[in-house]
């Protein structure tokens, strides 16, 4: 069982959570050309790194907001979270 | 190499069987290769196999990180069927039901390929005449379907449950008869121990830590034991694809999930067949031994860690007592969890890529094992003639970019989220 520190709730087990996948992609900025490229990394395109991974969680049965955590793919450690628009350095 | 026959079990039982031969040899790497294939599963050793024998190229080395077998091909549920709407998808795998009919034979290796049927349930109107829809495209490219009606079900499943208060009764379902199930452990053994006779060169606890590319060309591969010099290179990595594309600054239209998979204690026999539930994501067999094994749907979440956590199966296996409520019975004997290289549309990639002399097999989701032999057989052809074959042409690397997916399921990308 995961358990995710929800920064509006708190601590909460995995089943009340939905993932919502890679956080560090951006979409490509409106009004501007974007090439076929920028769309395809957009899309489709993932690092899918083994080790700390960024991502995007949805606390979908509780506050329902959509929050960031840090976790490694590799041994499903959780290191920190974050609301979704926190900066994480 | 020893042949496996009869006569030659009753020779060797007179020595208490200490003389056979061992299956495959343990060589050290050598300096060259004309090809070089990273990934001792399934695929890899399929692919080294096809690659001898049908295209007589023999100075091959497969490299593997651990031992050969140990990913998926030995984590699977060992469903084998080819009943796919889409023509790439329908006429690749039934290639495939071919190779798997003649497999114990051409690998002189009892597979145990058990061709038992798989059923899809059926659990609305609405799901009836997809299956229907699907049944026809499949037998339009010469695969065997048949739709079954909700009565012609309780004949051959008596034991799921045909209440008629449920939350999802079974209306009926779709049969691929020739579908069925094979020993895993086999298929890897077998490939294995006919590439290593016609010369290929299995090196296990081998990692690969980097590439030698030049001018856009392959050269050969960095390794924990060792530079290897090659004219080609195959990727046959499933969910570690990630990892090898990260150091040929590739991103790849895939991510690395966990799977789980489940078997019950072993129980007299009572289902022929595979059974699929079709409000949700499980499906069950019962094996040689009387295991009932079990699966369904992915963890959900970016994992490499080949083990998996217990909201998941919980989930997965009240679908499966919705479907079949004897189930509850049972107790569990083993759960274990495989990394699968997930693509974004559900459909695999077998195809060249910028770098010439690399060539990439990846994105089978959870569909890898059935496809061991077409795997292997179609990437052999595309790295030994250095073109694809009609049969995975569809399966390109950049048909993302080019907007031609194989969304089997209709869902479009991310065909895995739930």
């Amino acid at each position: 069982m995961l358990y995710i520190n929800c920064p509006h709730c708190g601590m909460r087990s995995q089943n009340e959570f939905s993932y919502g996948g890679d956080a560090s992609v951006k979409r490509p900025e409106l009004n501007k050309e974007v090439s076929d490229q920028e769309w395809d990394d957009f899309v489709y395109n993932r690092k899918s790194l083994r080790g700390k991974h960024l991502e995007l969680w949805q606390h979908i049965s509780g506050c329902r907001q959509w929050i960031k955590v840090e976790r490694d793919t590799a041994t499903h450690e959780i290191f920190r979270t974050f609301k979704a628009d926190e900066e994480v350095a | 190499m020893q042949k496996y026959s009869i006569f030659n079990l009753v020779k060797n039982a007179f020595s208490n069987h200490e003389n056979w031969d061992l299956a495959w040899k343990d060589p050290a790497p050598k300096e060259e290769y004309d090809v070089v294939i990273i990934g001792g599963g399934g695929h890899g050793l399929a692919t080294a196999y096809y690659l001898a024998k049908e295209h007589n190229i023999t100075n091959v080395a497969i490299i593997e990180k651990g031992w050969i077998g140990g990913g998926n091909v030995g984590r699977n549920t060992t469903i084998i069927r080819s009943n796919y709407m889409h023509d790439e998808n329908g006429l690749f795998s039934e290639f495939g039901m071919d190779l798997w009919r003649k497999m114990s034979q051409d690998l002189n290796y009892n597979v145990m390929f058990s061709p038992r049927g798989i059923i899809n349930l059926a659990h609305s109107d609405a799901q009836m005449n997809a299956y229907a829809r699907r049944g026809n495209s499949m037998r339009l490219n010469g695969i065997d379907a048949v739709l079954l009606n909700r009565e012609q079900v309780k004949e051959i499943i008596p034991m799921a449950d045909f209440s008629e208060n449920v939350r999802f009764p079974i209306f009926g379902g779709l049969m691929q008869p020739s579908a069925g199930t094979a020993r895993h452990d086999a298929v890897a053994w077998g490939y294995a121990r006919q590439a290593d006779s016609m010369g290929v060169d299995i090196i296990q606890n081998c990692e690969v830590i980097g590439f030698d590319v030049s001018a856009g060309k392959i050269k050969g591969i960095r390794t924990s034991r060792g530079n290897i010099k090659a004219k080609k290179v195959g990727i046959c990595v499933a969910g570690s694809t990630n990892i090898l594309a990260e150091k040929l600054n590739m991103t790849l239209p895939i991510e690395t999930h966990l799977l789980q998979a489940c078997v019950s204690e072993p129980v007299k026999p009572v289902l022929d067949n595979v059974v699929t539930f079709g409000a949700g994501h499980f499906y069950v067999s019962q094996s040689d031994k009387g295991e009932m094994v079990m699966g369904g749907d992915l963890d959900g979440y970016n994992s490499y860690a080949q083990r998996g956590n217990l909201p998941t199966l919980q989930h997965v296996l009240t679908e499966g007592i919705a479907m079949m409520p004897f189930l509850s019975k049972l107790k569990m004997l083993r759960t274990w969890g495989g990394i699968m290289d997930m693509s974004m549309d559900g459909s695999p990639i077998i195809d060249k890529t910028h770098i010439e002399g690399l060539y990439l097999n990846c994105g089978w989701c959870y569909g890898g094992f059935k496809a061991t032999p077409a795997s292997g057989w179609t990437f052999a052809h595309t790295i030994a003639q250095d073109r694809v074959h009609e049969l995975n042409a569809g399966y390109s690397l950049n048909r993302f970019s080019t907007g031609n997916l194989i969304d089997e399921k209709g869902l479009g990308t991310k065909t895995w989220i739930s």
